[in-house]
């Protein structure tokens, strides 16, 4: 797979945060009726986990559903899957009005990891990141500063955030700066 | 003269010396000091010089009210201008410079300015500057811009050395301000279990209760606060903040809180300022109150102070402004300072008492004590120039006739309170006139409300117009306890603390706005009322006589609390005044408009951390780097960055773009085109949306083929176009133009949701997962074919026709469309494949001489076409008929977006401007935007006109400038010359210099398409 190239290439960066590029992520965008039972059945079968609850994200070590909205989710599994279950997922929702697209080169993900997450990322979005507000398992759709980007926490001091691949530099940047050592409010 | 008191201070540590320089004399102050404390520690009263007249200054208050002492702090890329002394804490190594003097702070000849003033009356400039037009700009203006203003700009070319931030906080109650007030409502509330954030500006809790005494649950007001903040601290829902002031309160309680991390500290790492960007449920300014000058002639003399910050700089700083004081006062609290003054040791040769009857139980104290107190008294004028030397008294109801005159250094002055109402009214909360207090006070009747047209802020405390100190605790608990209940806890229950200290028998105050009540003009000449702007009491009176009757208008007339201070000390004298001149009761004229910031914020603080790197969001292509490292010149196209050309060395941007065009002419260019937007639009009847959206018809676009296609809004115009094409029987993909597809996306999803919410479409925006490449030029099929995997023959893949396949190992969607009339390719692939395809093509290429072209290169050649382009062609006025694209709009379509505006009698009209193509007589380029001059003039005596330019370049292809632009009856007019204007073109001149072009087809290279379809 030389050929593949993320924006970030790997990088990483320890501050008050650790901040690294997850690589390349499978990514597949579904859009549908949320109440059909066959377009449930056909997430959870593909991705071996609930459907998950508005706003919210459920995932296993290797596959994740995030809630994106009313009509839309994003399905994350191995980059090398995902051409597969795309065209697996729209064979099986033929019949179905729905929307199946293979986005897995779209966004940039990255892993935030230490006990100041919460406060490097209050410095850039404008969410409510209180563990009452954001508890673990819930996915927010937000800004990172100018730019569009959506996390959600795995474990008390892990989140995952992604934003389109063409701003993944400027995320990084953004982050890095954001997460300069000695400048924590101790807010949360 | 003023200096330090044997007593230590509550603030200041005199085992820690800290010396700094003021106007490069090097001074030492304490740990603690502000700048104003150790300026007069040091015996340097005069601080500064007035905005207009330039009249010696000094320091007036001890906070953020400060309109005087006013420094330059800093220097090169840290220097900042207008900085208050009183709100510096000093620091090892400060430097300060007074403002607005020359050529020195004690020599100053703008001060001849001061005994013109009786020429530079209110409205002076308005009334003088009339006329002749260009006086203004060249001759007034830089006369008046170099005798007046405050601080110097920092230099053009310094960058601010330091860095700061935002941070986003959420808290149920945002309590802004810590004195007693402040902490009893954040206790009161956060034992609710709400939380609670807790802003005060300046570096100590407490406010003024511990300068001015009384007992709370028994103890000294130092102790109490002590241990509430203590408790406070301990609590996991509550949040302190020294030094971050409340700055702006804001619809949907969102409030701007500025934390000065590092102006006390400047060798401390990490941001300098943060800018808090808080949303509260329940505000409560708990901001306190500031006292009044009065209004006597030479208020304004260096020695001249607020009584209160006199007590705040012999309790918490151990400096005494003077040796002798005379208090003048309309009320009992004028008295503690006398009090405090002469138990320091000082003498108060007199306490001026405006009131007929004087004072209640203080003046028994005061004379106990043996000080003088006059009843009835007034300042009739101050003594001195650069300092205090005495005062001369009259009687406060007379006109101002000298009885008396005492020598002194020092004049305290005690006009009553004014709660600080700013944060309470920024969102609209409103105003009661408080007769017994003489102030305007928040009207719990009427608070800002939220979004569910109840109440979100709640003032306490002084703030809210509380006296004693028992008031004050009371009204803060209850605030404490209602803000967390309305923000949906459950009441508190805990008590309220006792408190006592509030004197007996207090005389109330007796409201005085002019000193002596008829003073003569001489003195109301004299008398400021705006220290900083040098607004006088005689201003504002003439203002009135003029006909200012309106706060607002009088106040932008005279500039009456427009200087820095935005007149925290001013305004309700000013008004005061005014509402005397016009005969009317005080609330009546009401007060001006209170608009954050609360004070000035550093832009700094509000940038954030936009700057450098991260100024912008920058989008890179996959391919970005590779252009990077091949020398690319950039043009910013929405938040991208695209190669504009690829200059190689000696080359100029023009030789650039001419060799990449003859390059992919001749044999073979290759562009970046991944900016392009990609709209997947899918489902039973995204064809008919897609009929909608767009003005030709693409429901009957078969599988495999491609079509161009124009998108209108709903008033016709042109807003994006692009090539659609067909993958699937339910599914389209549409390109938009680069800039345009976030927009084009959100447009097409207003339709769906809002109006055509049954439609079963879906869309997705595809944009960012796929780079794309168009290989361009007669070779290009050649190149293809080398890298294999897909039959890319004429037969097998015509024109306007799309396959999937794999080129050279790759997943590739291939489109055979052209936007340069070469034969072209342009393929997809996923992103992060893009730069290895490019680096495939670029390699395999070389052998055909492959030559990377920018935008400037794909520009020229689509203009070459006649192909126009959103944005150059069109620009909002621009309907797809003007520029002869009739074709592509459906007149078998029952509806499309744009079809019923397109129909009206305007657009329809013979005399729109339509495009054409222009070739000037001599072969240069025509100035972009020049207009085609036409006979006579416009209503405005401007030249009439019949045109203008649209895109223009130098064709490398035809060795000659080419045009396109939108001319009166155009496409009729063909082989007619026209005049165009040239650069620096000015709509009045008489003979305005013209370039002759004549009107040609708007394809200016292989009209019939041959080169594209081979």
């Amino acid at each position: 797979m030389s050929d593949v190239a993320t924006p970030l290439g790997g990088a990483s960066f320890d501050g008050l945060v650790r901040v690294e590029d997850l690589g390349t992520v499978g990514q597949i965008t579904l859009r549908g009726d949320f109440s059909s039972a066959l377009f449930r059945d056909a997430v959870t079968d593909t991705a071996g986990i609930d459907f998950p609850a508005p706003r919210c994200a459920t995932w296993t070590p290797e596959r994740s559903v995030l809630w994106l909205s009313p009509d839309e989710l994003l399905l994350l599994l191995p980059y090398d899957r995902a051409a597969a279950v795309t065209a697996a997922l729209s064979d099986r929702l033929a019949a179905e009005h729905a929307l199946v697209a293979n986005t897995s080169d779209t966004r940039a993900h990255l892993r935030l990891r230490g006990p100041a997450v919460r406060e490097v990322l209050a410095r850039l979005s404008p969410a409510d990141l209180s563990p009452q507000a954001l508890p673990v398992g819930e996915l927010r759709r937000t800004k990172l500063a100018q730019v569009a980007a959506a996390f959600w926490f795995r474990t008390p001091e892990e989140a995952q955030l992604f934003c389109f691949r063409s701003v993944a530099v400027y995320a990084f940047d953004l982050l890095k700066n954001a997460a300069q050592p000695g400048t924590e409010t101790g807010y949360f | 003269m003023s200096t330090r008191l044997a007593r230590d201070g509550r603030f200041t540590d005199r085992s820690r010396q800290v010396s700094f320089t003021f106007n490069g004399k090097r001074l030492r102050g304490f740990a603690g000091d502000t700048l104003a404390s150790a300026l007069l520690a040091n015996d340097q009263m005069l601080m500064g010089r007035s905005f207009k007249y330039h009249r010696p200054r000094g320091v007036v208050g001890s906070g953020s009210e400060e309109p005087n002492a006013l420094v330059g702090l800093g220097e090169g890329a840290r220097y900042e201008p207008n900085q208050r002394a009183t709100t510096t804490e000093l620091f090892e190594g400060l430097t300060a410079v007074s403002q607005n003097h020359w050529p020195s702070l004690e020599t100053d000849v703008g001060a001849v300015n001061s005994l013109l003033a009786r020429f530079l009356p209110a409205g002076f400039y308005y009334k003088t500057f009339i006329g002749p037009q260009g006086f203004w700009k060249h001759i007034y203006e830089p006369i008046i811009r170099r005798s007046a203003g405050l601080g110097k700009a920092p230099q053009a070319e310094s960058r601010d050395a330091d860095s700061y931030e935002h941070f986003h906080a959420f808290a149920d109650v945002l309590v802004i301000g810590g004195g007693v007030a402040g902490l009893q409502a954040a206790r009161a509330a956060a034992e609710t279990g709400a939380r609670v954030l807790v802003l005060e500006q300046t570096a100590f809790w407490g406010g003024r209760a511990p300068v001015d005494g009384g007992e709370i649950d028994g103890r000294d007001p130092d102790d109490w606060v002590n241990d509430t903040v203590a408790a406070l601290d301990a609590m996991e829902n509550v949040t302190l903040r020294l030094r971050c002031m409340g700055a702006g309160v804001y619809d949907h309680g969102y409030v701007l809180g500025y934390e000065r991390l590092t102006d006390h500290a400047p060798a401390t790492s990490g941001p300098r300022h943060r800018l808090w960007r808080i949303r509260a449920r329940q505000v409560i300014t708990a901001t306190g109150a500031i006292e009044r000058p009065l209004s006597f002639a030479g208020n304004d003399v260096p020695g001249v102070m607020l009584g209160s910050a006199i007590r705040d700089y012999v309790v918490n700083w151990g400096v005494a402004p003077g040796d002798r004081t005379v208090v003048v006062t309309n009320n009992d609290e004028g008295y503690a300072t006398a009090l405090l003054l002469k138990r320091a040791g000082l003498d108060v040769p007199a306490i001026l008492d405006a009131r007929p009857m004087g004072g209640g139980r203080v003046m028994e104290e005061a004379r106990q004590l043996g000080i003088r107190v006059e009843p009835g008294r007034a300042v009739a004028k101050v003594l001195g120039g650069k300092r205090v030397e005495g005062v001369a008294t009259c009687i406060q109801a007379g006109q101002g006739a000298v009885l008396e005159v005492i020598p002194c250094d020092a004049v305290a002055m005690s006009g009553g309170w004014s709660p600080v109402v700013h944060l309470w009214s920024h969102c609209g909360g409103k105003l009661l006139w408080d007769e017994a207090a003489a102030c305007f006070r928040p009207d719990p009747a009427r608070p800002a409300t939220g979004h569910d047209g109840l109440p979100f802020v709640t003032a306490a405390g002084a703030a809210n117009g509380d006296v004693s100190l028992a008031e004050v605790l009371q009204g803060a608990d209850r605030a404490g306890k209602s803000c967390a209940e309305a923000a949906g806890f459950a009441a508190g229950s805990g008590t309220t603390p006792e408190a006592t200290g509030t004197p007996e028998g207090i005389v109330p105050l007796a409201p005085v706005w002019i000193m002596p009540q008829g003073a003569h003009p001489d003195l109301r000449a004299k008398a400021w009322l705006d220290y900083q702007n040098d607004v006088k009491v005689s201003d504002i009176q003439l203002a009135a006589r003029e006909g200012y009757e309106s706060v607002e208008h009088a106040k932008r007339y005279t500039t009456l609390g427009m200087a820095t201070d935005q007149g925290k000390l001013s305004n309700i004298n000013g008004l005061a005044v005014l509402s005397d001149a016009l005969g009317q009761p005080i609330p009546q004229t009401g007060t001006t408009t209170f608009r954050p910031p609360y004070t000035p914020i550093s832009f700094g603080a509000i940038a954030g951390e936009a700057r450098g790197e991260i100024f912008q969001p920058l989008r890179r292509t996959p391919i970005h780097a590779w252009h990077e490292g091949n020398g690319a010149t950039w043009e910013p196209v929405g938040q991208w960055r695209r190669p504009y050309c690829y200059p190689r060395a000696a080359e100029d941007a023009h030789q650039a773009v001419a060799r990449e065009i003859n390059a992919t002419r001749r044999s073979l260019g290759i562009l970046d085109a991944s900016t392009l937007g990609k709209i997947l639009v899918k489902g039973p009847d995204a064809g008919r949306f897609l009929d909608m959206m767009y003005t030709n018809m693409m429901s009957t676009l078969p599988v495999g083929k491609c079509r161009y296609g124009l998108m209108c809004n709903e008033n016709g115009f042109l807003m994006d176009d692009g090539v659609v094409v067909r993958l699937s029987e339910d599914s389209w993909l549409c390109h938009t133009t680069s800039g345009g597809a976030d927009h084009i996306h959100a447009h097409m999803e207003d339709w769906l949701q809002c109006e055509w919410w049954d439609w079963k479409v879906w869309t997705a925006n595809l944009t960012e997962q796929y780079a794309q490449i168009a290989v361009v030029g007669p070779d290009a099929r050649k190149l293809l074919e080398k890298l294999g995997g897909m039959d890319v023959s004429k037969e097998a893949m015509p024109f306007m026709t799309l396959a999937e396949g794999s080129l050279a190992g790759l997943p590739v969607r291939i489109y055979r469309i052209s936007f340069s009339g070469e034969l072209s390719y342009e393929i997809a692939v996923p992103a992060n494949m893009g730069r290895a395809l490019w680096d495939k093509l670029i390699e395999a290429g070389r052998e055909w001489s492959i030559t990377p072209y920018g935008t400037e290169a794909l520009h020229v050649m689509r203009a070459e076409k006649g192909f126009v382009m959103i944005g150059d062609e069109t620009d909002g006025t621009v309907i797809p008929q003007d520029l002869n694209l009739g074709w592509a709009v459906s007149k078998k379509k029952a509806d499309f977006l744009g079809k019923r505006a397109q129909q009206r009698s305007h657009m329809t009209s013979p005399d729109r401007w339509k495009l054409v193509g222009l070739e000037t007589l001599d072969g240069s380029v025509l100035p972009d935007g020049a207009y085609a001059l036409a006979e006579g003039h416009t209503r405005n005596h401007q030249h009439a006109t019949q045109g203008r330019v649209t895109s223009t370049y130098h064709s490398p292809t035809l060795g000659r400038g080419i045009a396109m632009g939108l001319v009166l009856n155009g496409p009729e007019r063909m082989g007619e010359v026209l005049s165009f204007t040239t650069e620096g073109y000015d709509a009045h001149s008489n003979d305005p210099d013209v370039v002759k072009a004549r009107i040609v087809d708007s394809v200016f290279y292989d009209k019939a398409g041959e080169k594209q379809d081979v």
